[in-house]
């Protein structure tokens, strides 16, 4: 039986100054080795949930195990096990992506071997060897994706969290992202925890979907089993058979 | 831990000299400043020393006391007088000022030696009747009194500059008066004309007055344009690191490094400690260049040179406390700026306001009383006033220590607002 990477119990969480909570006995678990995707419209409430996972929102009920750690107890600790991959670039541009991975492996943990050959190994994966020198902010939106991405696995995580890794990018790099990811959970065990609005994309890389909605979970299976139960061809068509086809920009 | 630092420190220094619009901010503006703000000031202090006031004089007085004026204001030194006629109307006078002619012009009444001398034999007698000696006067009493030296000015005079004016005309005017007394007492007495070498023994032999500034170290420097201004732009050139170090912590927040930095199995403190300590060698270097460019380039640019206190260590740890304080405070505007926009603009008008509040601008003993308990707040007003210590007083480090006891209380109150800030934010 495998463990757990990530086991939420009856979580409640609200921002401070709002009246009505994000999240209110939400329960999830997500399996060590998983591909794990969490769907849901804007709003939803899947990086607040991933916040919350990662340490960077402090949830005022329930309890959240990372590795069997509890959160809010081990915070500094436990971050060495996972990454996190944040939808926005989180890195500094002025910076080359030899010399952010030299700082970011660092505050990882890692030595000064262990960083050279990492760097090494990464922008040859991700097809930044060539421009390991040059200033992150003369690149394309896609290879800053992949800067954005090789920060976020330098450190060999056990748990690795993709917040809308592959958004504003060409058909090219998202191939290479998807691939790396499924290398890296296939070859290293690593667990992904992944969102984001490309179904198609999820469809290729995620073994186990979640569906979140006013923050509530309300599916949660193999994708396979989802469609079969719900009668659908797809996870596009399961997505707007359980939230339905109104916008949600609140 | 160590090595998690140096590659911090290495970050931030490689960001930092990649900021060039940052690095203009500290270093050349500054400079800039220093250079611009010490030759204004040095001119000033030039024309009140050495350079002269060029001056209309007009002497509509024909006798001896007129000429006696004028030879009297020459002597003061300060005055390049130009002669005008004594016909001259008052509007012609103005046009020529406004002209640029001249920016003072002195009117000599046409009946001052008539005047003077009446009145100077009007006291002559009061002083011999106190004496018990009543001396018979065939002279008429006359009672108007002596029409008033009259003195215009251009409106672009500071009114310190005037003042200097007015004083040096007093004085003048005293000198004259004094010897037109001296002259009717000795005749009232004697009946006989004051002797030329008496009257210039008796005038002349004024007691020179010793002009020493005070300071710790004995030396004799007089303070100059320089010695002032290096230390107070050297201070502000430090605060303005708020435009770079404010908005490089807001940048962190907002592009999203922050929330990576937080997911790390590292504290955020280490950063914060980094970048003290890259920014507070930014300071180091700042003084470093802005006090080689007061000893090196002001004398080749004709300004004065700056002559650098006897306790070099006492000059280094100031320095460096002032460095600290100026880094906190720019961190502290970093964390609880939204956007870079606020911290740029808070920071530069904060550090402007402290600056003035501190005596940069103005001198802290010329402001209002009810602002002599807010400069104490200023962190800048400490900074200048250590520095004053070892720069203008040639004191020593204990010498200024009661000034940085309270420099180094704010620098700790502003850490301490800062971790609070941090903390709120959830940010260590």
């Amino acid at each position: 039986m495998s463990n757990a990477a990530v086991s939420i119990n009856h979580l409640g969480f609200t921002y401070p100054g709002q009246s009505s909570s994000c999240f209110s006995n939400l329960s999830l678990t997500v399996q060590e080795g998983e591909r794990f995707g969490l769907f849901g419209p804007n709003g939803a409430g899947k990086t607040t949930l991933m916040h919350c996972i990662t340490g960077l929102l402090s949830y005022q009920q329930g309890s959240i195990k990372l590795l069997g750690y509890e959160i809010a107890q081990h915070k500094k600790s436990v971050n060495k096990l996972f990454g996190y991959v944040p939808q926005d670039f989180s890195f500094y541009q002025e910076l080359s992506p030899a010399e952010n991975l030299a700082f970011f492996g660092a505050w990882a943990g890692l030595q000064k071997n262990e960083i050279k050959n990492k760097t090494t190994e990464l922008l040859e994966v991700l097809g930044l060897a060539d421009v390991r020198n040059k200033r992150v902010e003369q690149f394309s939106g896609g290879m800053k994706r992949r800067v954005n991405l090789a920060i976020g696995v330098m450190h060999n995580p056990r748990v690795l969290f993709l917040d809308e890794p592959t958004v504003g990018v060409d058909v090219h790099t998202r191939h290479a992202i998807i691939n790396y990811l499924i290398k890296l959970n296939e070859e290293g065990g690593t667990t992904l925890i992944y969102t984001s609005h490309q179904l198609a994309e999820a469809e290729e890389l995620c073994n186990k979907v979640a569906l979140i909605d006013d923050g509530k979970i309300i599916a949660h299976d193999t994708l396979q089993q989802l469609v079969a139960d719900y009668k659908e061809e797809g996870l596009e068509g399961l997505f707007i058979n359980l939230t339905g086809k109104s916008f949600r920009d609140s | 831990m160590m090595f998690k630092l140096r590659s911090t420190i290495l970050k931030d220094i490689r960001i930092l000299f990649r900021d060039r619009l940052g690095l203009i901010f500290m270093f050349i503006m500054p400079i800039i400043l220093a250079i611009v703000i010490t030759a204004v000031q040095n001119s000033t202090f030039e024309i009140l020393n050495t350079n002269t006031v060029p001056t209309l004089l007009c002497n509509r007085d024909t006798g001896e006391a007129g000429k006696q004026m004028e030879i009297a204001i020459n002597k003061v030194g300060m005055f390049n007088l130009k002669q005008v006629t004594p016909n001259i109307s008052e509007k012609e006078i103005a046009n020529r000022m406004h002209a640029k002619d001249a920016v003072v012009a002195i009117i000599i009444p046409s009946n001052f030696t008539q005047k003077l001398k009446h009145k100077s034999e009007e006291t002559a007698k009061k002083a011999l009747k106190n004496f018990g000696m009543s001396i018979d006067s065939q002279h008429v009493t006359d009672n108007d009194s002596v029409q008033p030296v009259t003195v215009f000015y251009h409106p672009v005079l500071q009114e310190s500059f005037r003042r200097s004016i007015q004083g040096a005309l007093k004085s003048s005017l005293q000198m004259v008066q004094n010897r037109e007394v001296l002259k009717s007492l000795y005749f009232s007495l004697n009946e006989t004309a004051l002797p030329d070498s008496l009257e210039n023994e008796l005038i002349n032999n004024q007691l020179a007055i010793n002009e020493i500034p005070i300071s710790r170290d004995g030396s004799r420097n007089i303070p100059n344009a320089t010695q002032h201004n290096i230390p107070a732009w050297t201070i502000f050139a430090m605060f303005f690191v708020v435009i770079s170090l404010g908005s490089s912590v807001v940048r962190e927040k907002l592009n999203g490094s922050f929330v990576r930095l937080k997911t790390l199995p590292t504290n955020y403190l280490v950063a914060l400690i980094s970048k003290q300590l890259t920014y507070l060698l930014v300071t180091f270097i700042q003084a470093l260049v802005i006090f080689s460019i007061g000893i090196w380039l002001f004398p080749l640019m004709g300004l004065p040179r700056l002559n650098i206190p006897t306790d070099i260590a006492g000059v280094i740890i100031v320095t460096l406390i002032c460095g600290w304080c100026a880094v906190s405070y720019a961190i502290m505007i970093g964390v609880f700026a939204k956007t870079q926009e606020q911290a740029n603009g808070i920071g530069a008008v904060s550090i402007v306001l402290m600056a003035a509040v501190g005596g940069l601008l103005v001198p802290s003993f010329a402001m209002p009383s009810s602002f002599q308990y807010i400069l104490k707040a200023s962190p800048l007003h400490w900074c200048l006033q250590s520095y004053y210590g070892l720069f203008l007083e040639g004191g020593k480090l204990r010498d200024v220590i009661l000034n940085i006891i309270p420099l180094l209380g704010i620098t700790l109150l502003i850490q301490l607002i800062t971790l609070y800030g941090l903390k709120r934010k959830n940010l260590i």
